[in-house]
């Protein structure tokens, strides 16, 4: 009894055979799964994860008593890429609570893709912490909104206390050309540190 | 962070048969899986069925094949690790990441980029 599949799966092509993760970061409501979906073939999937309290040790958890699990869904895409590769663009939550799951999901990734608010620059400390923390190579995109204040490059990287190397750049999240340059952003700046860790 | 929508095809509880550890720890979210047969084994537990079945369709990440069966990725690395078991299932580990940070792997990356741009 050979049933047939009772999902709509988008199989991956047969020649695709490298899989590649890259990070979508940054705090709630930053436009992450915007990002993703912009830059997906499909439609984003989601996972639901379970956080057990263990995972929650650093949050308040007065008034949880009985509660002690958290759900919370992990979005991802897709995009296949010539000679064989492809991306997984992968959601990551920016709170220190949800870290056990960022480890999970962050291992074996090849870096991360940082969007930043600049209405509210200092909800992505938090997040630009964990990376650095993890030791993950990272860029920052700076999520065009429109209401968003402008500023300058440098007075930027200096709020974010950035390493003068680390990738800034502006990006709409809606556009798939503009988060594709912000990975091509990414990636140069991997391609850069490991030209330079061969040259030692 | 997506709104849920459906039922989990198997509830998440009862899909291990209770176990929480997969039989091996390598497998990531962007662990390949491929069926190694066309044949289904004949009896199996309904949460392995379906995942079975899924992947007889095509190749997935591990975290796909959770995405479609609704089934939290821990409880996925279960399934998977039984089916390699039984040999109906094929799972390669993803590349290594000193490996990703080879010069030449990260030029194709690049070009790869480029090309879609």
């Amino acid at each position: 009894m050979d049933s047939a599949p009772s999902v709509n799966a988008t199989y991956l092509d047969s020649a695709a055979q490298t899989l590649v993760k890259v990070l979508v970061a940054g705090p709630f409501g930053v436009g992450k799964t915007t990002l993703i979906g912009a830059l997906s073939e499909t439609t984003p999937l989601h996972t639901e994860e379970t956080m057990t309290q263990a995972g929650a040790a650093v949050d308040d958890l007065e008034g949880v008593r009985d509660k002690d699990t958290t759900t919370v869904a992990i979005d991802f895409g897709r995009r296949t890429l010539p000679h064989d590769l492809v991306l997984y663009l992968f959601g990551t939550p920016g709170q220190r609570r949800f870290k056990p799951l960022w480890e999970d999901i962050s291992r074996g990734a090849l870096g991360a893709l940082v969007l930043v608010d600049t209405r509210r620059l200092g909800d992505s400390f938090e997040v630009i912490d964990m990376i650095e923390e993890a030791g993950l190579p990272y860029a920052i995109a700076v999520n065009t909104f429109d209401d968003a204040p402008n500023y300058e490059p440098l007075v930027l990287r200096d709020h974010l206390d950035l390493a003068p190397d680390t990738p800034l750049i502006a990006c709409d999240a809606r556009d798939p050309r503009s988060g594709i340059d912000a990975l091509i952003a990414l990636v140069s700046h991997l391609l850069t540190n490991s030209a330079m860790d061969s040259a030692i | 962070m997506s709104g849920r929508e459906g039922r989990r095809l198997v509830p998440a509880y009862m899909a291990t048969g209770g176990r929480a550890q997969p039989s091996r720890n390598t497998l990531d979210r962007l662990t390949l899986l491929s069926a190694a047969s066309s044949r289904l084994p004949d009896r199996l537990p309904p949460a392995e069925r379906q995942l079975a079945v899924l992947v007889r369709g095509g190749a997935l990440s591990l975290a796909e094949a959770a995405a479609y069966l609704k089934l939290p990725v821990s409880v996925v690395r279960v399934l998977v690790a039984d089916l390699v078991d039984t040999g109906f299932l094929n799972a390669r580990a993803p590349i290594p990441l000193a490996e990703q940070h080879d010069q030449k792997f990260l030029e194709r990356v690049l070009d790869g980029l480029r090309a879609i741009r």
